[in-house]
């Protein structure tokens, strides 16, 4: 048996963690998505191929964020998605049609598969734009102004951005010649607009929350978290100047993109993390609040402890079968 | 116009019918593939080969749908349905994560390998990774079921406050209508898988092909149609006494009895009138019903009017029901008359394929009536003796539950669409595509050198 309040902070982390790896993970198969080009047929059909062994298992994670903030937190669950009720239908909807397309793409009667293609990217677009609307309209308390709307649609733009340039970053990893010159095109074009992004969320979130101001500008907290912002910022000049070298002889580094830009995500993550902790809807329910019966908890708790470290462990055998540039997808 | 309650209503039911239609042919037809392989493990012939590489396509669309037409559900819990888990979210929370943590995980992580990893792994960890995919889909269902049966017939829990809270999980989980509701799900799933093999099957055969991978799978599934529609029959009879005993009122609504009768009529047909609280037209087999459910010809029947105000809408139970038995008898005939057709060594008439074909998708809709049979049955309660549907209702404006509802319905059509014409069209391609004859047993006259095996997965 575990203690109540604990248990609401592990679950909260369990949470976190799910919603970071769903932003890695299923942020660049999203990007892959955006940046599907619809004319050149073989580039499209390698980019599919460098994200088809995992787009099902990357999703899982949302599925698993979602589940654990239904389970631990159901109250938070409702109140959030009641706030979010259309753009979360358009999430949805975004998410089937780029799931389907896949599939259908590649089985479906050859002359429609430049149809399915457009469906996938559009599909892919509109679901990085739904949940950068939604984390905007979060971060805004889900207000009703339309300066909330208004940063809403900028940060549909910014994790858009974040996710075509994370997958920019996968595909410098995963292809090479002509593909990964213009994968490297977009990793510097989309990281200076998640850039921009990430600097402008920053800036609005303490300007517009009291709360958010007073945790990051406490001194000495400052001290403590200061690193953070900066470690991000230096990461992206430092790996916007390593993009200028890609590609490298030899393929030197084309790993190096991807794991910076997972490192920006993580930081940023826990940058919006440490301004909300320990509310669960910014400004009204904290974790403890909104936790279910610690009976339930400790219960799931158990099954987490056993099966997470399994699921690790396969999901990183599956990326080390797939390791290595892509080869055709096929089926046997 | 419609109120918020009637459109969540029909949202959820749009969105758990489509969904289930996919997740009922992966659950069995990831058994068949592991099937399929391991024979080609066994004996080497390229034919298990083929017929795993055919049907592995087929569920790997399948699968996609069934997956990302499930992530809608977990939002809607909350959106349209808050008090659900207010009420009963300490019990329905940890089934629903075991689901995920135990079930979804597992699929999704080993269908990569699965689906595009025959040649960088070893034979033998690919065929684990597809029994593992389809050890994931079976527990799934077991997780998913635990959970619906709990709805229907609650126990392991207390209520402080009006909050369900958890004592016992083992009585939770295997609560009374568990075991029946499961094997009669994990069966239906084979039964559709089955039928939408030999339909599929059937259909390449009509269309003129000649090779030996859809002899096969026409076969293998109508041997498996054959044992398990008696299963299904059986397991459905006992499923039914088991409601009986914990929801007499559903049964009351499935046979149309009105009052309470010693040795009630089967009724094969009938009218249901709510509103006089009789039948109309019946025809009916006089003392069958008590006699199937009570196994004694004057056995006493409850009847609706002992739970007026507290039992189910009658005619949509009465319908589905009749709906489900109906298509399992067919189900019954064709399959055993074709398959002892088989065993006579006698070809199938195109007459009897062209039946095949018409039931390829029978098991969705035995399946769905059978569904709508237990879920429309336990109305008006949403959690059985708990909580009623309409307390667990959201209060969003209805225009935004009417706007994501149309939506959802147009996806529904574009996807079924896409999903019939693409199946037909992958068959179409396979009847075209010539077979390697280096493999062809069937025709011995032509000499081939021996080829590794190995070769033959292209």
């Amino acid at each position: 048996m575990f203690e109540a309040d604990s248990l609401a902070v592990i679950f909260v982390a369990l949470m976190g963690l799910s919603i970071l790896l769903y932003a890695i993970l299923d942020g660049f198969d999203l990007g892959v998505g955006i940046l599907l080009p619809l004319t050149q047929k073989d580039d499209s059909d390698t980019m599919i191929a460098s994200i088809g062994p995992f787009w099902d298992a990357n999703e899982t994670w949302l599925v698993l964020a979602i589940g654990l903030l239904l389970i631990a937190f159901p109250a938070a669950h409702s109140h959030i998605f009641k706030e979010l009720y259309l753009p979360t239908a358009v999430l949805l909807i975004s998410l089937v049609l780029r799931g389907v397309a896949f599939d259908f793409r590649a089985k479906a009667a050859f002359s429609h598969k430049p149809t399915w293609n457009k469906v996938f990217k559009i599909g892919s677009l509109l679901a990085a734009m739904s949940q950068g609307y939604m984390l905007g309209m979060y971060v805004m308390g889900f207000e009703n102004t339309l300066a909330a709307y208004a940063f809403s649609i900028l940060s549909a733009f910014g994790v858009a951005a974040a996710y075509a340039y994370i997958g920019a970053c996968w595909l410098i990893m995963k292809t090479e010649g002509a593909l990964q010159v213009q994968a490297v095109a977009w990793a510097k074009k989309a990281g200076l607009i998640c850039f921009i992004g990430v600097i402008a969320v920053s800036a609005v979130n303490p300007l517009i929350n009291p709360d958010v101001l007073t945790k990051w500008f406490t001194w000495p907290t400052t001290l403590y978290i200061l690193p953070l912002p900066v470690m991000c910022f230096a990461l992206f000049v430092y790996s916007q100047m390593q993009l200028k070298l890609l590609p490298a002889v030899n393929d030197k580094g084309c790993w190096q993109p991807f794991v910076g830009a997972v490192i920006i995500f993580t930081l940023c993550f826990f940058g919006l993390a440490f301004s909300f902790f320990p509310y669960i809807v910014p400004g009204k329910i904290t974790i403890w609040q909104a936790a279910s019966a610690p009976e339930s908890l400790s219960f799931l708790l158990w099954g987490v402890i056993v099966v997470v470290p399994v699921i690790f462990s396969y999901t990183f055998f599956s990326y080390r079968v797939f390791w290595g540039k892509v080869r055709e997808l096929r089926y046997h | 116009m419609f109120e918020t309650l009637m459109l969540s209503r029909m949202q959820f039911a749009a969105n758990i019918s489509f969904h289930i239609l996919f997740p009922t042919i992966t659950i069995a037809l990831s058994w068949f593939l592991f099937y399929f392989k391991l024979r080609f493990v066994q004996t080497g012939e390229p034919v298990w080969m083929r017929a795993y590489r055919f049907w592995v396509k087929i569920f790997a669309i399948t699968f996609a749908i069934g997956v990302v037409t499930g992530i809608t559900m977990s939002f809607q819990f909350g959106t349209n349905w808050p008090k659900f888990m207010e009420t009963v979210g300490n019990i329905a929370g940890p089934l629903l994560g075991y689901e995920v943590l135990t079930a979804f995980f597992l699929e999704a992580g080993f269908l990569g390998i699965m689906l595009f990893g025959m040649n960088r792994v070893s034979a033998r960890v690919h065929t684990l990774a597809t029994l593992i995919v389809a050890i994931g889909t079976t527990l799934s269902a077991f997780w998913i079921l635990a959970l619906n049966s709990w709805m229907q017939t609650p126990q392991g829990h207390e209520m402080r406050d009006g909050v369900a809270f958890p004592v016992d999980w083992l009585a939770i989980i295997f609560n009374p209508s568990f075991p029946y509701r499961l094997s009669h799900m994990v069966v239906a799933s084979g039964l559709t898988a089955a039928f939408l093999v030999a339909g599929i099957s059937a259909y390449r055969l009509l269309k003129g092909d000649d090779k030996q991978a859809p002899k096969l799978t026409l076969k293998i599934a109508l041997t498996v149609a054959m044992v398990l529609t008696p299963l299904q029959i059986f397991i459905g009879d006992m499923h039914g006494l088991n409601t009986l005993e914990h929801q007499p009122q559903k049964i009351a609504a499935m046979e149309g009895v009105w009052h309470t009768e010693k040795g009630a009529p089967l009724l094969l047909f009938a009218i249901p009138d709510e509103e006089k609280r009789t039948n109309h037209f019946e025809i009916a087999i006089p003392n069958m019903a008590s006699f199937i459910l009570t196994h004694d010809l004057e056995g006493e029947i409850k009847g609706l009017n002992e739970f007026e105000g507290n039992h189910p809408p009658v005619a949509p139970v009465f319908y589905a029901f009749r709906i489900m038995v109906g298509v399992g008898m067919l189900m019954l005939v064709i399959s055993w008359f074709s398959r002892i057709q088989l065993w006579r060594n006698k070809p199938l008439p195109p007459w009897l394929l062209k039946a095949l074909v018409a039931m390829s998708f029978s098991g969705w809709l035995a399946t769905l009536a059978g569904w709508y049979v237990t879920e429309i049955g336990r109305q008006p309660w949403l959690v059985t003796g708990i909580l009623t549907v309409k307390d667990a209702a959201t209060n969003i404006a209805p225009g935004n539950v009417a706007l994501s509802l149309s939506l959802y319905l147009i996806l529904y059509v574009v996807i079924m669409a896409a999903y019939l014409h693409t199946l037909f069209t992958m068959a179409n391609r396979a009847v075209e595509i010539e077979e390697i004859t280096d493999d062809e047993k069937v025709k011995p006259v032509v000499s081939m050198p021996l080829i590794n095996r190995e070769n033959n997965h292209v």
